[in-house]
């Protein structure tokens, strides 16, 4: 039941899950928009790391940085050549078109690879476990807790210290104001979709990690739990995004357990039943920004 | 220093610009007055790149700055304090201090910039790492303003920047701008309050309904034209 193995897999999930909301917000946040073609840029750092184990003889940590970069790169090419054309039109122009990247970028590996699904050679150390107080912990659980933290410290320190971060961090507050002060919307723009890609790229990583399969549409599950996640913790707010993607692995965790075995497969439903619960009463999200704060007078 | 001419744009269905001509020379203290909705904000919308006008020509420091991005003109050194303040609520006063200097990388400008704001409104230096919107009114008034001048600005805009303020406030904000104005800033001011920018200014463009009605120095302003219909405003809103 809700022991250590329980605990340090729930937290390797919420890890991942809050890595996922992450680069979803962070476009979010400054363009508004709901890039639904996120997902698909997991599925191609998940090809890029099938192709480049299966037919180099690159080591599996170089590879693995080599994904991050593709889905980082595909990030910022899909920015440059679909949305920036069309970020002046309307907001609905830019959710229709991240549809239109999402199909395309599916289709390109449906055709250039194959429909079916391709199996990812894993390194040893995913299959390998660790003996921590009596229970086995597998090691793969351990190092997305790792490089969670680490990613989510490299990003608040960014976002701190930095005069981009505090840039961007301004631009999500009031955008056209940002730019009064001289900030080139391009380079804002730029690197949120940047940071979006890394986040998907190494999410990918621990992603296949657990299926060691790639197929042309696994971007769409970690979509759906990257979207539902920044609901609950609050679309606003980077911390929201962290808290949501935890508050996700928790619910679905316990669901896991306290399910009767027969109901299990309607997990996701419960799961939902449970986000709907928690709008009713906080239909910002959990995190408010501080923009719904601000003191008048 | 600043030109416009024959100047038309629109902003959203009801305030438009229907040709407007202006120019501000350097070291000028210049007000825009009119009744809410004439266009002043509208005009330095225009001026900033927020708003691109459909007909007209604006010239700054001799050169066409139409149809520039809002950051390409922050860059020529065009600063706007708009209406509302809009300082960054989750940045802290610091942060907000530090992208007005954005456009100038220089470590000891940066520096020095930062002393002289902190002479001006002594209060932001307690409040350096709290975040902007916990600020009062005034005193996210003044960070705006303050923010505006870390990027020592050739040209600054100032829209309304004594609105929703208690009286004692709006005298220091005027105290401020006399100032700012003997030390040679370039000011382009918007304000409903007439009387009081009147006393202040060098020159005045007084805007109706997106035109301009009359221009001139206070005095001229004051023999030839009906004041009264300025004062509506300022009277208006002081009623409601």
């Amino acid at each position: 039941m809700i022991n250590l193995e329980f605990i340090i897999n729930t937290l390797s999930l919420g890890s991942l899950y809050a890595m996922l909301a992450l680069g979803l917000v962070i476009v979010y946040g400054i363009l508004r928009l709901v890039n639904f073609a996120y997902g698909e840029l997991i599925m191609i750092g998940g090809y890029t790391l099938y192709l480049l184990t299966g037919f180099t003889p690159l080591p599996w940590l170089f590879v693995a940085f080599l994904a991050v970069i593709v889905s980082m790169l595909t990030s910022l090419a899909t920015e440059l050549v679909a949305f920036r054309p069309v970020r002046e039109k309307s907001l609905t122009a830019m959710l229709i078109t991240s549809f239109a990247v999402s199909t395309l970028l599916q289709n390109a590996a449906l055709l250039i690879i194959s429909p079916r699904a391709r199996a990812v050679t894993l390194p040893q150390i995913f299959q390998k476990s660790v003996l921590i107080a009596g229970t086995d912990v597998p090691w793969r659980n351990i190092l997305t807790i790792l490089t969670s933290i680490f990613m989510l410290a490299l990003l608040t320190l960014l976002l701190k210290r930095t005069v981009l971060g505090i840039a961007l961090r301004a631009a999500a507050d009031n955008f056209r104001m940002t730019r009064m002060l001289g900030v080139p919307a391009n380079t804002v723009i730029s690197s949120a979709f940047a940071i979006s890609g890394i986040m998907a790229g190494i999410v990918s990583i621990f992603w296949i990690g657990r299926s060691a399969s790639v197929t042309p549409t696994l971007g769409a599950p970690p979509l759906l739990v990257a979207f539902v996640a920044t609901v609950i913790g609050g679309m606003r707010s980077l911390t929201g995004a962290v808290v949501g993607g935890f508050v996700y692995a928790i619910i679905i965790s316990l669901l896991g357990i306290f399910l009767p075995p027969d109901l299990l497969e309607f997990r996701e439903a419960f799961m939902f039943v449970f986000v709907i619960i928690i709008l009713l009463f906080r239909p910002e999200g959990l995190i408010r920004s501080k923009t719904s704060v601000e003191r008048v007078g | 220093m600043l030109v416009l001419k024959d100047v038309h744009a629109r902003y959203g269905a009801i305030t438009a610009l229907r040709g407007i001509s202006i120019e501000v020379q350097e070291g000028e203290l210049v007000a825009l007055l009119g009744v809410n909705g004439a266009g002043k904000s509208t005009t330095l919308a225009t001026i900033a790149g927020v708003l691109r006008p459909w007909q007209g020509e604006i010239q700054f420091q001799g050169k066409s700055i139409l149809g520039k991005t809002p950051e390409q003109i922050a860059r020529l050194g065009i600063a706007l304090v708009p209406e509302g303040r809009e300082i960054f609520p989750s940045l802290t006063v610091e942060e907000n201090l530090r992208l007005g200097a954005f456009i100038r990388k220089d470590r000891t400008e940066y520096r020095r910039n930062l002393d002289e704001v902190f002479g001006l409104f002594p209060v932001l230096k307690e409040r350096l790492q709290q975040p902007g919107g916990t600020l009062s009114g005034g005193e996210q008034q003044q960070l705006a303003i303050a923010r505006a001048l870390m990027s020592t600005p050739r040209l600054l805009m100032l829209d309304e920047p004594s609105l929703g303020l208690a009286p004692a406030l709006v005298d220091q904000i005027f105290d401020l701008i006399v100032r700012l104005h003997q030390r040679g800033v370039t000011i382009l001011l918007v304000e409903q309050n007439a009387d009081r920018s009147l006393e202040i200014v060098d020159r005045a463009y007084v805007l109706n309904t997106g035109l301009i009605e009359s221009q001139g120095t206070p005095d001229q302003l004051r023999t030839h034209t009906d004041i009264e219909g300025i004062y509506m405003g300022d009277k208006h809103r002081a009623n409601t």
